[in-house]
């Protein structure tokens, strides 16, 4: 709960519009590349910059992930799919228009449900997702006056998915935005990358006394690229709406910009007109027909969802309902566990060492999973050998120090290389425990005459002598046995 | 229908013309003609017939996702009125 949530009796009312970039290799309309981080303008062709005469050509590729897409949210799927032109003049759209999707997108509502902090379900409706071309990139920065611009992301793939305002509070909207970012990363539809511009949210903020049936004055806070931003953003605007009307204000519907360097919204320049995109059918493309055998070609290539994921994990892995969310946070979280859990043969176990340790390390190095030192088969290897008792939990946690740190390739020639085999046999462990015994008499004396919680001691010292290696187990036995 | 003087000049705002006044009443004159045309053709009774997006009865085809196009910034930007840096240079704007 942040503090923006329940004020003063005042209800907040959040829709979002999430902008996701398509997984593609080349642009919706033209062969240029998508790849990230090119030099400007060497990935901006003829049709990207609007030179007279270019044609756009659609993409084949953006279908099946958008379809991808609304299958997952149980949305129907436009069977006809066709592009609009949305008209508006700015120097990162050379054009002079943006090929979007305004009546007949290709996904038609569907619905996320989110969890929240107490653990219940939300559903949160979408209104519908569609496919437009992004924008370029301008850069006001010092040129002499002039505006720069970058056209390498014009035409770049997008899906705008539209939300209901359904969300109530800014947790849900945080929660909303990455329960859309799990679904589209883990259906390969975007990589996701919130610092590369590859999933943006507009929110769309009101605010109305509780019981009020007539939705606020809302405005819309656009371009937000990470979720504490998109958090920050809307704790600030709920605050201002809520300055503005505590003291007699009414608050103009506009589109703001949020700065996190100040961590405030401001209005973008207000146009002398209100917008009038005179939204009309792209004359150069034909509608494009997608019948069922295609959304069933989709829907049958369709990896596991994250909810799905998290069922089948807590009944094959028989874990807990919070190490199951947590381990199917990602695809490659719950791969690399389902991997561990295979080569160790114990899930819960497995779950533990990804969840605790693994994650801990991960976080403490600040590195992704993809570049942990320590693979999934090499974990497993750990697993194995706290199952079978050749180690302690302890001493396992000296082995995964080992493997991280690159001394060994696998637990068990880390284990031999430094001798840590637990010590296990009657044979090994008897002497040690009798001479124990023998040099401490005072607290042997004790213990025959009943202070029998002194087994902690004797136990502790075979440990201390043995360097953990010893099986505590079977310590303890054997000493009652020499003890009586 | 009569298109207005001030239709027409909202419509070469949106659209970024410039019209001058002596040509405005001429332009409002042509457009209502058209608008005569269309409403013409709105007497014609359309119930239940799906609008089209396009007079050609065809569908799209599609385009393999591989890059085609390679760099020619060099050939486009000849052709710039500014640049700088790799970047086309324009007035600046701030929105």
């Amino acid at each position: 709960m942040t503090t923006a949530d329940n004020m003063n009796g005042w209800e907040i009312v959040i829709g979002l519009e999430v902008h996701v970039q398509l997984l593609t290799e080349s642009k919706i309309f033209s062969g240029a590349s998508t790849r990230f981080g090119a030099e400007p303008n060497t990935q901006a062709c003829a049709i990207d910059l609007g030179m007279p005469g270019v044609l756009p050509v659609v993409n084949e590729a953006v279908y099946p992930k958008a379809i991808a897409f609304g299958l997952a949210v149980g949305a129907e799927i436009g069977a006809r799919s066709v592009f609009d032109r949305k008209n508006y003049f700015y120097p990162d759209l050379p054009k002079g228009y943006q090929i979007t999707q305004m009546d007949h997108p290709i996904v038609l509502g569907g619905h996320a449900d989110i969890m929240l902090e107490s653990g219940e379900l939300k559903t949160i409706n979408i209104t519908r997702a569609h496919l437009e071309e992004d924008a370029g990139k301008s850069l006001h920065e010092d040129f002499q006056g002039m505006t720069g611009v970058d056209l390498n992301r014009a035409g770049t793939p997008l899906l705008e998915i539209v939300s209901e305002p359904d969300m109530r509070s800014v947790a849900e909207a945080v929660a909303y935005a990455k329960y859309i970012h799990q679904l589209v990363t883990y259906l390969d539809v975007s990589d996701g990358e919130m610092s590369q511009g590859s999933m943006r949210c507009d929110a769309n903020v009101s605010i109305r006394r509780f019981g009020e049936t007539e939705m606020g004055t809302r405005t819309e806070t656009k371009n937000i690229n990470s979720f504490r931003f998109l958090e920050r953003a809307i704790i600030h605007e709920i605050n201002r709406q809520v300055a503005i009307l505590e003291t007699g204000g009414r608050v103009v519907q506009e589109t703001r910009l949020y700065d996190p360097d100040r961590d405030e919204t401001r209005p973008m320049r207000s146009k002398e007109t209100a917008n009038d995109y005179r939204y009309f059918p792209e004359p150069d493309l034909l509608p494009v027909l997608i019948d069922e055998a295609y959304i069933q070609d989709v829907r049958n290539k369709m990896p596991e969802l994250p909810s799905e994921k998290r069922i089948r994990f807590e009944r094959e892995h028989d874990l807990p309902e919070a190490d199951a969310i947590i381990l199917t946070s990602t695809t490659q979280l719950a791969d690399y566990f389902e991997r561990v859990a295979a080569t160790g043969g114990d899930s819960r176990l497995a779950a533990n060492w990804v969840r605790v340790e693994l994650l801990s390390k991960l976080n403490k190095a600040s590195i992704a999973l993809e570049e942990a030192p320590v693979s999934a088969e090499q974990l497993g290897s750990i697993v194995t050998r706290i199952r079978d008792k050749t180690i302690s939990g302890t001493i396992a946690k000296t082995v995964f120090d080992g493997l991280w740190s690159g001394q060994a390739e696998s637990a068990d020639d880390f284990i031999a290389s430094h001798d840590l085999q637990q010590v296990s046999g009657t044979d090994e462990l008897e002497p040690i425990v009798s001479a124990i015994i023998a040099n401490n008499p005072k607290q042997a004396e004790q213990y025959r005459s009943g202070k029998t919680k002194l087994l902690g001691f004797f136990v502790g010292q075979v440990m201390k002598e043995t360097g953990g290696k010893a099986n505590p187990q079977q310590v303890s036995e054997l000493t009652k046995k020499l003890l009586t | 229908m009569k298109v207005t003087r001030d239709v027409v000049e909202k419509i070469a705002e949106l659209a970024q013309l410039q019209i001058p006044d002596g040509e405005l009443a001429a332009v409002s004159e042509k457009m209502s003609r058209v608008l005569d045309l269309v409403e013409e053709m709105q007497s014609a009774d359309t119930a239940g017939i799906e609008p089209m997006a396009n007079p050609l009865d065809a569908t799209q085809l599609l385009r393999p996702d591989v890059v085609t196009e390679h760099d020619q910034r060099r050939l486009y930007q000849d052709i710039a009125p500014e640049t700088k840096d790799g970047l086309y240079l324009v007035p600046k704007v701030i929105d």
